[in-house]
């Protein structure tokens, strides 16, 4: 008997299926010193141990059986799964958007089969509009899989050649693109399309989930919705992220590609735009631009697609007591760009110098962003600061850690020439360094104070 | 002759065979064919929830809260794609959900922003233990699976939830009643309001862990139904790991006649609600199916029947007052037809009830239209206006023998509206509709969600599995108290009178009997009275103290006997022991005026008494003396000498 028919089982467990000639999917009736079971054998997740037996009981829930209780085992029955996904057609409608949808990996919509308890990732229109039917009132939907990561392996590799998608799609007309994108990286992704895809005259659109799809409070579907509307209909043609505004199911927020950052692990609304204000407030009726100053949609197909990406840049996250070995062995290992997340201001203690001194010397070339994440460098307040700058620490204003990350690895895709370098770090391109921080750029509202308690009793957080 | 509301409300009831329960005999069950089984759920006594660290058991006042929060509850994809209408009901219902959380009792897991935390293993041990003494088979490994909700009752959308122990079994004193399994669950949100398409829920009940013990449908009759249910609470109780008080015991009550449909009652708060509630389920589902055949017998057809609606919004001279205030409120207004239809809605289904309330209930729930929201051609009172009704047939230009209805509501609600009475209708001529119905003081039952099947649930993705190792079985299974049935025989051997077995058991106080007796060697039937009377009568009479617990009457009768004292002076202490549990005995008998005094003491006094009975009667009855005796030597003989050795003296 082949290995396929005893899923997941290992050891124990399998020697015990194989000798009583119970398959996966097999009705069975087991015997143990704990008294008798009924049900369905079900497939064993890998990382489990080898020392239980999955079985579905008539009344739908899981138990696990001991293998070392059982005492006799024996197939009643057999019926394998079906994974089929019902799909249905996605209609088309003349007169709305037409809207390409690229999946990378992560789940915006999907089903759930029952009888496995399996998560079926639903993506191609007939499945999604399955799964969210309101999406046929917003566009015409056409979707491709580029490729199936994990939101944590997303890399240069994925953002090149989404890069590339895009400029293909633009080319051939469309009039917005969504990105179903898992959240943990969704603003790296948003920073490296910001850059390489520019001058762009459609909205290009991130979306992902914070719940996932198979249960019923889930955000995909809304943020579906969402992100469709801005794709299809919005004026803003630029590099968003598109996710919840609140934790209620009320509203979405459109952020910059480069100004966004996941600020809770687990929250619907960890999403945030950092030092500034959002571009603007979608819900399903409407876009509600809170930006006056955006690049709007165009007719023409003008867009230009960099795709350029250095892959020895790295990030220091400073500590105090920092060891110089640290940015030695990162210099040793080859990297040629090194940015720095300091503290305060930006700052990093005296003892790192020599070796900052040693990492320029070797053509490093070295920014410094900011733990705080909001608020800009100020070298100039302090001897540290101007001694760090003599020592070839350029600072990135408000730029965001993991943003300068992207753009510095972007920037030596194309140069290594210093001054280059420099100009192209420190030119923005939208909005990674803004001029100015707005008054309510920076809310980090505090409970417990009665004015905050009011505020989150009356409007939903 | 021209058709009667009243005389077929009457007739179907009559012809349904329903009768007061008191006059119920078994025979009367057997003939509609009861059968019922129960869900007995019971909160946990822990100090924290079941998947967060939220402290447990404690409660706000429903505007007592600190943020809201708005969620809608979509179905999973394959409910769309693979079942019927039905199971789409809630999602029909398009209902916003507002969560009122207050910091105190709700943190992130509540409300579904941010996955769970290591199931709680106190709640595990306690519900192993109770699976144990339920003889269930306890499982090797713990799965935490999904059931999925809609009704937004967990803002998950689901209840996570586990299976413990599967086939067990409980002895009743004449009865083996089998158990299908026995799950660990987090409890639901308490709902505040369900107006409309707004519903309000807050969040302080959810996630406190909870058993549920599920039977198979052995009963068979309403009280053997109640007389199982209380079993099993007492049985959790047993354990002394449970939570007592309201809500923290409710049974699910699922009933079904020869023929009929698990129907299950929700939510039932007290056990001695149980046999009035099934007596009338069982007895609704039957007429329900007199009436099923009724209806195809004058020639209304499952597959062909439909309705027809006419919209007379425009309307302007209804005289019935609620088609008045209808159009005043700007409501639409809709005439459906209900072809050979005639006698149903005053057919018979519970006491005061008939088949049109199960419409005017689904229309509430299902199309989210407040109550009033329809009249009916066979209403019993003069809500209905004749020339309404003559309006209404003409403009859906009705046949004899058609019913017809009139209901009104906001415009968006009225396509469902029309999908829910047609589908009720429907089922009517099929059989009895599996559904959950939410019990009223009353007896009665009124719709409340379509029955949900074992096809939703699914396993939980955040959360590993548990195994249960066998020796972590046997450290629980070494501190089990004793079964039920056998302290159930043990009262009867000790000529404990049966009337108190309910409150012995549900105050869990047999361990605390058995040890009284063995330490004092007090007459058990005796101790068993004055907690089934004496203490219930005080717990209902007076208001015990905080610090008072059950523990204090085994100091006090130890007292009484190092003292040399008649137990029954523990019956005048009694009071003053729950209002003031930390006060000495010495000090209670004090403040009694209790007055130590010997037996010759007492027994002097009697031949003066004689006499003082004796003045200026001629005739003396015996009885009467003796009486008039012991009530003026009552008082100061409690707690020296028994009074029946007083009476023997006499």
């Amino acid at each position: 008997m082949d290995n396929d028919i005893f899923q997941g089982y290992k050891g124990d467990a399998l020697e015990i299926l194989k000798k009583y000639q119970v398959r996966v999917w097999g009705t069975t009736k087991v015997e143990t010193t704990r008294g008798s079971f009924e049900g369905t054998v079900l497939p064993r997740a890998e990382n489990d141990d080898d020392k239980h037996i999955v079985v579905k009981i008539i009344t739908g829930y899981n138990i696990g059986i001991d293998t070392r209780t059982i005492t006799s085992m024996v197939e009643t029955g057999y019926k394998k799964a079906n994974y089929k996904i019902p799909e249905k057609q996605f209609p088309f409608t003349p007169g709305l958007p037409s809207v390409k949808l690229f999946g990378t990996g992560g789940t915006i919509a999907s089903r759930l089969d029952y009888r496995t308890g399996a998560v079926i990732p639903a993506f191609s229109p007939g499945e999604l509009y399955g799964a969210v039917p309101e999406l046929a009132d917003i566009c015409n939907l056409d979707t491709e899989k580029i490729f199936a990561v994990f939101s944590e392996n997303m890399g240069p590799k994925q953002y090149m050649a989404l890069a590339k998608a895009i400029g293909k799609e633009i080319e051939k007309g469309i009039d917005g693109i969504v990105i179903g994108h898992g959240t943990d990286t969704l603003h790296h992704t948003g920073a490296a399309l910001t850059f390489m895809c520019q001058n762009l005259p459609v909205p290009v659109v991130l979306v992902g989930s914070q719940r996932s799809s198979d249960r019923p409070s889930s955000d995909a579907a809304l943020n579906l919705m969402h992100a469709m509307k801005a794709a299809g209909q919005s004026d803003i043609a630029e590099v968003q992220i598109c996710m919840f505004g609140p934790t209620s199911d009320e509203y979405g927020l459109l952020h910059k590609g480069t100004r966004v950052r996941k600020m809770h692990s687990s929250y619907r609304s960890t999403f945030r735009t950092i030092g500034d204000t959002p571009l603007a407030r979608i819900n399903r009726d409407e876009i509600l631009p809170i930006k006056k100053n955006y690049n709007k949609r165009r007719n023409d197909k003008d867009v230009k697609i960099l795709p350029f990406f250095h892959d020895k840049v790295t990030m220091l996250y400073y500590y105090p007591g920092m060891a110089p070995d640290t940015l030695d062995a990162l210099v040793d290992a080859g990297y040629k760009g090194i940015i720095f997340v300091g503290t305060g201001l930006g700052h990093v203690n005296k003892e790192l110098y020599p070796a900052i001194e040693r990492a320029h010397a070797k053509g490093v070339h070295m920014y410094m962003t900011l733990q705080t994440l909001w608020g800009y460098v100020h070298m100039f307040v302090y001897d540290t600061g101007r001694d760090m700058m003599a020592k070839g620490i350029i600072p990135a204003g408000n730029m965001l850690p993991e943003v300068a990350w992207v753009k510095l690895s972007w920037v030596l895709g194309q140069t290594e020439e210093p001054e280059e370098v420099k100009r192209m770090m420190l030119t923005p391109i939208n909005d990674e360094i803004t001029n100015r921080e707005p008054y309510n750029g920076y809310l980090v509202y505090q409970g417990g104070v009665p004015e905050v308690e009011a505020f989150i009793k009356d409007v939903h957080k | 002759m021209s058709f009667s509301s009243k005389d077929n409300y009457d007739k179907t009831k009559k012809d349904s065979g329903w009768l007061p329960r008191r006059d119920a005999k078994q025979q009367d069950y057997d003939k509609v064919g009861f059968m019922s089984g129960l869900e007995v759920h019971q909160q946990l006594l822990t100090k924290e929830k079941m998947f967060c660290h939220c402290p447990a058991g404690i409660y706000n006042h429903s505007d007592d809260y600190d943020a809201e929060i708005i969620r809608h509850m979509r179905p999973t994809l394959s409910e769309l794609g693979e079942y019927d209408g039905t199971a789409l009901m809630e999602f029909r219902t398009r209902k916003e959900i507002t969560y009122r959380i207050k910091n105190e009792t709700a943190c992130t897991y509540e409300v579904d922003d941010t996955p769970p935390f290591p199931l709680n293993r106190e709640a595990l041990g306690i519900s192993i233990e109770i699976s144990l003494l339920s003889k269930l088979n306890v499982v090797g490994e713990v799965h935490i699976t999904r059931k999925q909700y809609l009704d937004g009752s967990i803002p998950t959308g689901f209840q996570r939830t586990a299976i413990i122990g599967v086939e067990g079994e409980l002895e009743l004193p004449n009865k083996k009643i089998r158990l299908i399994q026995l799950s660990i669950e987090e409890d639901s949100c308490r709902e505040i309001s369900d107006i409309g398409h707004k519903r309000v829920y807050k969040t302080d009940r959810l996630g406190m862990p909870l058993i549920e013990t599920v039977t198979y449908p052995d009963f068979v009759n309403p009280d053997e139904v109640k007389e199982g249910c209380d079993y099993i609470r007492f049985l959790n109780r047993s354990t002394g790991k449970v939570r007592t008080g309201i809500g923290a015991g409710r049974q699910d009550v699922n009933v079904s006649c020869r023929g009929g449909s698990r129907v299950e009652i929700k939510g039932v708060a007290h056990t001695k609600w149980i046999p009035e509630l099934t007596h009338n389920e069982v007895f609704r589902q039957w007429s329900l199916l007199r009436m099923k055949d009724y209806l195809i017998e004058k020639g209304a057809e499952v597959n062909k029947w439909k309705i027809s609606h006419f919209d007379i919004s425009d309307y302007s001279a209804f005289n019935s007052e609620l088609l008045i205030n209808a159009k005043k409120n700007d409501f639409k207004i809709i005439a459906v037809n209900l072809p050979a239809f005639e006698g149903s809605f005053s057919w018979f289904t519970q006491p005061g009830k008939m088949f049109a309330n199960e419409i005017t209930d689904r229309l509430k729930v299902i199309a989210c239209i407040e109550k009033p929201n329809m009249l009916h051609s066979e209403e019993l009172n003069n809500s209905m206006n004749e020339g309404d009704l003559d309006f209404i047939k003409k403009s859906l230009k009705s046949n004899d023998g058609d019913a017809q209805i009139v209901f009104w509501g906001p415009e968006a609600d009225v396509k469902t509206a029309l999908e829910t009475i047609e589908e009720r209708c429907i089922m009517a001529l099929e059989g009895i509709p599996e559904e959950t119905r939410k019990s009223l003081t009353d007896g009665t039952t009124i719709f409340e969600r379509v029955l949900p099947g074992a096809d939703r649930m699914y396993p939980d993705t955040d959360t590993a599995p548990i195994p249960l190792e066998d020796d972590y079985i046997k450290s629980l299974e070494s501190g089990l108290p004793e079964d039920i049935i056998d302290r159930y025989r043990k009262l009867k051997d000790w000529n404990v009178p049966e009337d108190v077995y309910t409150y012995l058991f549900s105050k869990d106080l047999f361990p605390l009997m058995e040890e009284i007796i063995t330490k004092t060697e007090i007459t058990p039937s005796y101790l068993g009275t004055f907690l089934g009377h004496r203490l219930k009568f005080a717990e209902g009479q007076f208001k015990s103290n905080e610090e008072f617990n059950y523990r204090v009457i085994l100091r006090l009768f130890e007292f009484l006997k190092s003292k040399g004292l008649d137990f029954k002076l523990a019956e005048k202490m009694l009071p003053f022991l729950m209002e003031h549990p930390m006060m000495e005995f010495d000090s209670i008998i004090a403040s009694l005026k209790h007055k130590r005094k010997s037996k010759e003491d007492l027994v002097a006094r009697i031949p003066i008494l004689k006499e003082k009975f004796a003045n200026g009667k001629t005739e003396i009855s015996e009885a009467d003396r003796r009486n008039w005796i012991m009530g003026q030597l009552r008082n100061s003989a409690i707690g020296n000498i028994s009074l029946h050795e007083l009476s023997k003296e006499i």
